[in-house]
């Protein structure tokens, strides 16, 4: 991309070719505005498209597979870990992952952080993919996945958990849709759609908030039927929905961190001026942000610890586990967080970030696969196709991630044709 | 609308809802069906002779299994019930004169089911008659039931592609509780292990055990109140964790667990939207939320 920009080429930020006059079709639009030999070969050009194609060579027939084999094909078809990857990893850290769509968005419209816009976008983008392959590793996981709309048409549960966590999910996507379809309208310049996205904004965002409060912590209320599984630990019976609720906080905000660390490293040419300029200055206050919240998580999971009285816990293998999950993903990113706020050092929030993400990412698999049935012997093992499944429905999720980034007004600001008259595209 | 006549629909709407709620909350303790029927297991009397998983696999209309149900080699592991076996005998040797114990394992039919109450489609019945049902018409195969049972029963049919579903005792409901008849395990016992009845009465059938013979029991009926109760109930020679029993799980059925958190979501939907405008409305100062605010750089010191 680099190299056609230099030969300039113009990629498309606005609705007109010619500023007044001619639109982009939609074919152009889709290409970037190069012609198909200029975007075929930019593709090929790209070592990462390599190994997606490799990944996706290995991995799509077998996720194909377990839809004609059946679950035992893919998966050890255990009893006692009914839940593997595609749920533990899949669902239970795909969707913390994905919390910073409400958190920006509440900044933002609710509390008129106006100097966040330039990554709120972006904020809510990362949360409808994160949600949207959270439900797709569902429909790998579950046993008759074309079901799924069973809770909302034919046989209601409505005391269970999981009937909250369906309807929400369901509910939030679709929200999450007409939150980003704000730039989709600009893209495909329906400027109605916008507007009337825009008018409902407020109410798009305070439901988002409900939705995401509620589900968060019901992912974690889950395990509340499972006392006896879930080691202790991990476990806390009155407090359990909030753990997974806060502690998604730092985790949606870091992965904006390291989304646009990514980003504005490898995507010189389409995120704008705007973007580009305030990103060290969002960095920051968006971590100071994740280590409020880190620290927060850190006082309830001990609280938590003290409410039901599990000190003894400690001193045992599980013990060292946790005191290695909440030193090295909790307070390890809380202590960097907060020397490189003070000393301004962006790249070390960056990896701070990472370090976080991976702490949660790690106290999911902990309850979810890890430490459960901690009273059996057989621990937790995935099937190595299970593996390839994840990494495969992962690396969509990463394709269509990057798809949307090099097209729609996320990282750029869409041109108006007024704007675009004045000033003309340079560089 | 006039004050007083606010206040009065005030007070009568406060009224009805009161009353409302206080009739609920006398049902919130569910103490289960008066007359559903239940087993009594006597772990004392059995033999190991494996006839109920034989009955149980024929009345269920199961695949006949790799070993046949006269081999004693499963004995050398502990098995739990599967898809292909709703209930399975395992053997422990305790501490008692060398004498082995062994233990039936089925759907202990649970009061308040915790499989039940994680069901996010209600695939699962709680019938009058005690037996805990299952609709594979339904289930969307989410298995949240498997990682709910605390006594780790459901199994599933995993290799199946197209109607994965899951298996489990269903107490014989289909083809015998709904008639009044005894599950087919219980029928074909040779040693009296299992006995069929009222739940209440069978209950009062194991203290009478107990107290008839002084020692040969331990004072305790397992199931009588672990997790709310269960249909299922034992009786042992030997304590009950010796013999693969949790006994660390409580006498509060699962769903008690729960509770706290599904009342706390009314509330956020009640409070959230009020809480948030309001927050909104404070922080903006009546200020459109459009693009009119100019862009403040570097507002963060």
């Amino acid at each position: 991309m680099k190299k056609l920009k230099a030969q300039d080429a113009k990629i498309i930020d606005s609705l007109y070719k010619v500023p007044g006059k001619n639109k982009w079709s939609l074919k152009e639009k889709l290409l970037l505005g190069l012609t198909p030999r200029q975007y075929v070969s930019q593709a090929l050009r790209n070592p990462l498209n390599w190994l997606f194609a490799i990944i996706f060579a290995i991995g799509l027939p077998i996720l194909a597979g377990r839809f004609f084999f059946g679950l035992s094909w893919v998966t050890e078809s255990s009893y006692d870990y009914p839940w593997g990857l595609f749920l533990g990893f899949g669902l239970f850290t795909m969707v913390p992952l994905s919390s910073s769509g409400f958190q920006l968005g509440t900044a933002v419209e609710i509390f008129g952080r106006h100097d966040l816009e330039p990554i709120e976008r972006l904020a809510l983008l990362n949360g409808l993919l994160g949600y949207f392959f959270a439900v797709c590793f569902l429909l790998a996981d579950l046993g008759q996945p074309w079901r799924l709309p069973y809770p909302m048409l034919f046989s209601f549960g409505p005391a269970a958990v999981l009937f909250l966590v369906a309807w929400h999910v369901a509910i939030y996507l679709s929200v999450q849709i007409a939150e980003v379809s704000e730039s989709f309208f600009e893209w495909i310049g329906f400027s109605m759609g916008k507007r009337a996205i825009r008018n409902i904004t407020l109410g798009l965002t305070i439901a988002g908030i409900i939705l995401s409060t509620l589900h968060q912590g019901a992912l974690g209320a889950l395990f509340t039927y499972a006392p006896g599984k879930v080691h202790p630990l991990w476990y806390s019976a009155s407090y359990q929905w909030l753990n997974f609720f806060v502690s998604s906080m730092p985790a949606g905000l870091c992965m904006v961190i390291v989304v646009s660390s990514i980003v504005s490293k490898t995507m010189a040419w389409r995120y704008d001026e705007n973007f580009i300029k305030n990103l060290d200055q969002l960095t920051i206050t968006l971590a100071r942000g994740a280590a409020m919240c880190l620290a927060t998580y850190f006082t309830i999971k001990l609280i938590s610890l003290a409410h039901d009285n599990k000190w003894e816990y400690l001193v045992s293998g599980w013990g060292v586990w946790y005191i290695f999950e909440m030193g090295a993903g909790v307070l390890l990113p809380l202590l960097l967080f907060t020397s490189a706020i003070k000393n301004n050092k962006v790249g070390m929030i960056r990896v701070t970030a990472l370090i976080t993400i991976f702490g949660v990412v790690l106290n999911r698999l902990n309850t979810a696969l890890i430490t459960f049935n901690w009273k059996m012997a057989e621990r937790f093992t995935p099937h190595w196709r299970e593996v390839v499944i994840t990494v495969t429905i992962f690396t969509i999720y990463i394709v269509v991630y990057r798809f949307i980034l090099y097209r729609l007004p996320i990282l750029y600001r869409w041109k108006t044709a007024d704007e675009n008259a004045l000033v003309p595209f340079t560089e | 609308m006039k004050r007083r006549d606010f206040l009065k629909a005030c007070t009568i709407c406060g009224a009805a809802a009161s009353l409302g709620f206080s009739r609920q909350a006398w049902g919130v303790s569910f103490e289960g069906y008066p007359d559903r029927m239940g087993v009594l297991v006597d772990l004392t009397r059995c033999i190991g002779c494996r006839s109920c998983e034989a009955a149980c696999n024929k009345e269920q209309q199961l695949s006949a299994p790799a070993l046949p149900f006269d081999d004693l080699s499963v004995f050398e592991n502990k098995r739990r019930p599967t898809e292909w076996a709703y209930t399975v005998v395992n053997r422990y040797e305790t501490k008692k004169e060398g004498v082995p114990v062994y233990r039936k394992v089925q759907c202990n039919h649970c009061n308040e089911p915790a499989c039940l109450t994680s069901c996010l489609v209600n695939a699962y019945t709680k019938t009058k008659e005690g037996a805990v049902i299952y609709n594979p018409k339904v289930c969307i195969g989410c298995r949240a039931c498997m990682v709910a049972c605390p006594f780790s029963i459901p199994g599933y049919s995993y290799s199946s592609a197209f109607n994965p579903v899951v298996k489990k005792c269903i107490f014989c409901y289909d083809t015998r509780l709904k008639y009044g008849k005894p599950p087919a395990c219980v029928e074909i016992c040779p040693q009296e292990v299992l006995t069929f009845g009222r739940l209440n009465d069978l209950i009062k059938v194991g203290h009478e055990r107990i107290r008839q013979i002084p020692g040969k029991y331990i004072d305790h009926i397992y199931g009588e109140k672990e997790m709310g109760g269960t249909g299922w109930i034992y009786l042992s020679g030997v304590p009950f964790d010796q013999i693969g029993f949790d006994t660390t799980l409580g006498n509060e059925p699962i769903i008690s667990n729960v509770k706290e958190f599904l009342a706390f979501i009314p509330m956020v939907l009640a409070i959230w939207p009020a809480l948030f405008s309001g927050l909104h409305l404070l922080s903006n100062n009546g200020k459109d939320h459009d693009n009119s605010i100019p862009h403040q750089e570097g507002a963060e010191p």
